[in-house]
């Protein structure tokens, strides 16, 4: 039986089709990750600061790997292991017309041998963890093809 | 200089390790033996600044008055503060405004930890609203993996190679070897530093700081108070602990992202460099007087990024320093003569402390066994991460 499927966050990510959500603000045009509605946090910025210069922005889908790692011991909670852990790694991907580094886990089964700094990838959804009634997802870097 | 020094009378440590004891007593033998170091007693302490743990129950919040009923409620004026890993240099900073302006012109500052072993974990419960929290929840963002997406990146701009890495933590071990308060006193081989197992690729265990317990404390006076007891002391001469500027750039704990640079460009000095820049501006000092540096090297490949942000060398160069003994004792830049990090696992609030512990005997001659030979103006620097940092200068 297929499980539900549930984000792991809301309001940061769509899954179709897949794209990070964060706000921009109308008056400078800055964009933030997570989603900023408090103010705009440029202190050059003219803006109201009242949070209402902060419209829903979606971001590029594609950029660059800034740098990577991998993680080979179970981290602490919250963070939801699989059993046995299985290592995962993650990808600070530059967004070129953001001018934004945005960190995201790669897909299962690609290794650190598998990627370089300046390769393109594309944002993608993935299973972050399962329990017995649904599958969390979140967002997900995976190398373009 | 700038004519807004204060002097360090005392300064004094509880030896790093894991004690399995109250960060309390940490603290409590760091104090007395920073007032003995001073020649003054805990009743001549008229501010004492507590710099706060997060991991010991309701005493590490408020370290400043856990530390004073320890050692006797005497009437100070007190206070207790956080700011991450950089809370003993927030403390210091604290100690220091009392003192300049003449409200004080005695201080203490204390620091002491009694760290968990393994990751750092965000504070407990069901947070999803703390990004601290949501880092581990939704990307399982450890500590290392930070510091290991900066070794990367360092790869990848200069070359840096993983033997590189090795050699910073080869040259920590061997400064640490004679230093009593360093928890690890054993020299490292690079293989075995190669051989060590994977915690965050690039970055093997030896590459990375342990969590310790331990405690640091320093005894603060006003000039003229140094002066009346005809000392020429160690001072402080420039202590910085500015903000990054917008847009930041650098991917620190806790973040998913960096701050855009679509509409703003990018700052002149990213964010560790504009923390050494403004206290060599203040101290009236720049990186060619520095005699030794202790940086915060929670990595292997942080301690090289440090040494460029410091001015030490020009970005990409400091591999080649550190391959040329440069930055070992008896070289043209001692970095981390007192073992750093690397040697000491870091004990947070305590941290920053111990390094102007270590400067200080360094600008005494006192540093038997690791002592940089004339040094007459140090630098420590401090990675507080979430937006915290500290750069402070002493000179004699």
């Amino acid at each position: 039986m297929l499980k539900e499927r549930r984000l792991a966050v809301e309001g940061w990510f769509t899954t179709d089709p897949p794209a990070l959500i964060g706000t921009r603000c109308g008056d400078c045009g800055t964009p933030y990750f997570p989603r900023n509605a408090l103010a705009c946090r440029n202190p050059a910025c003219s803006g109201p600061k009242d949070g209402s210069e902060l419209a829903e922005y979606s971001f590029s889908t594609r950029g660059r790997i800034w740098s990577f790692a991998d993680s080979r011991y179970k981290p602490p909670a919250p963070y939801v292991s699989p059993e046995p852990f299985r290592p995962y790694v993650l990808a600070a991907v530059e967004l070129e017309a953001e001018k934004i580094v945005i960190l995201g886990q790669v897909v299962p089964g690609v290794g650190v041998e598998d990627l370089s700094v300046g390769q393109e990838v594309e944002l993608t959804v993935g299973t972050l963890y399962e329990d017995d009634e649904a599958e969390y997802v979140v967002w997900m870097w995976r190398p373009v093809s | 200089m700038s004519g807004r020094e204060i002097a360090i009378l005392g300064a004094g440590m509880h030896p790093w390790g894991k004690w399995g004891r109250s960060f309390i007593e940490y603290g409590v033998a760091a104090a007395r033996s920073a007032l003995a170091d001073a020649g003054l007693s805990w009743q001549d302490v008229q501010y004492v600044a507590g710099a706060d743990t997060i991991r010991n129950g309701y005493p590490g919040f408020i370290a400043g008055a856990t530390f004073a009923q320890a050692l006797g409620w005497s009437g100070a004026q007190v206070s207790s503060c956080y700011a991450a890993c950089a809370s003993g240099a927030q403390a210091i900073a604290n100690a220091r405004a009392q003192i300049l302006s003449g409200l004080a012109d005695v201080a203490l500052v204390v620091g002491a930890d009694a760290a968990p072993k393994g990751f750092f974990a965000p504070v407990g419960g069901d947070r999803p609203d703390d990004p601290d929290w949501l880092r581990f929840r939704l990307l399982g963002a450890t500590n290392p993996m930070y510091f290991a997406l900066a070794a990367r990146r360092r790869m990848a701009l200069y070359g840096s190679t993983r033997e590189d890495f090795a050699l910073v933590k080869v040259k920590n071990a061997k400064h640490g070897l004679n230093n009593p308060n360093a928890r690890y006193r054993k020299e490292v081989a690079v293989e075995e530093v190669l051989e060590s197992p994977v915690v965050a690729d690039p970055l093997r265990l030896l590459d990375i700081c342990a969590t310790s317990d331990g405690g640091a404390a320093l005894v603060l006076t006003s000039m003229e108070f140094a002066r009346s007891r005809g000392l020429d002391p160690v001072r402080i001469s420039g202590l910085s602990t500015v903000t990054p500027t917008f847009p930041k750039t650098v991917l620190d704990l806790p973040d998913f992202a960096t701050d855009s640079a679509m509409t703003v460009p990018v700052p002149e000095r990213p964010f560790r460099a504009a923390l050494a820049h403004s206290a060599y501006e203040e101290a009236g000092v720049g990186p060619e007087d520095v005699s030794a540096a202790e940086v915060y090297d929670l990595s292997t490949a942080l301690e090289l990024d440090w040494m460029e942000d410091l001015g030490l060398c020009a970005p990409g160069e400091a591999e080649s320093l550190l391959r040329a003994g440069e930055t070992s004792i008896g070289g043209r830049i001692p970095v981390n003569p007192s073992g750093g990090l690397g040697s000491f696992g870091e004990a947070i609030p305590a941290q920053a402390i111990a390094q102007l512990c270590e400067l200080t005997w360094q600008l005494r001659g006192q540093a038997e066994g690791r002592q940089v030979d004339g040094a007459r103006v140090g630098i420590a620097v401090n990675q507080g991460l979430f937006g915290h940092g500290s750069a402070t200068i002493v000179t004699r």
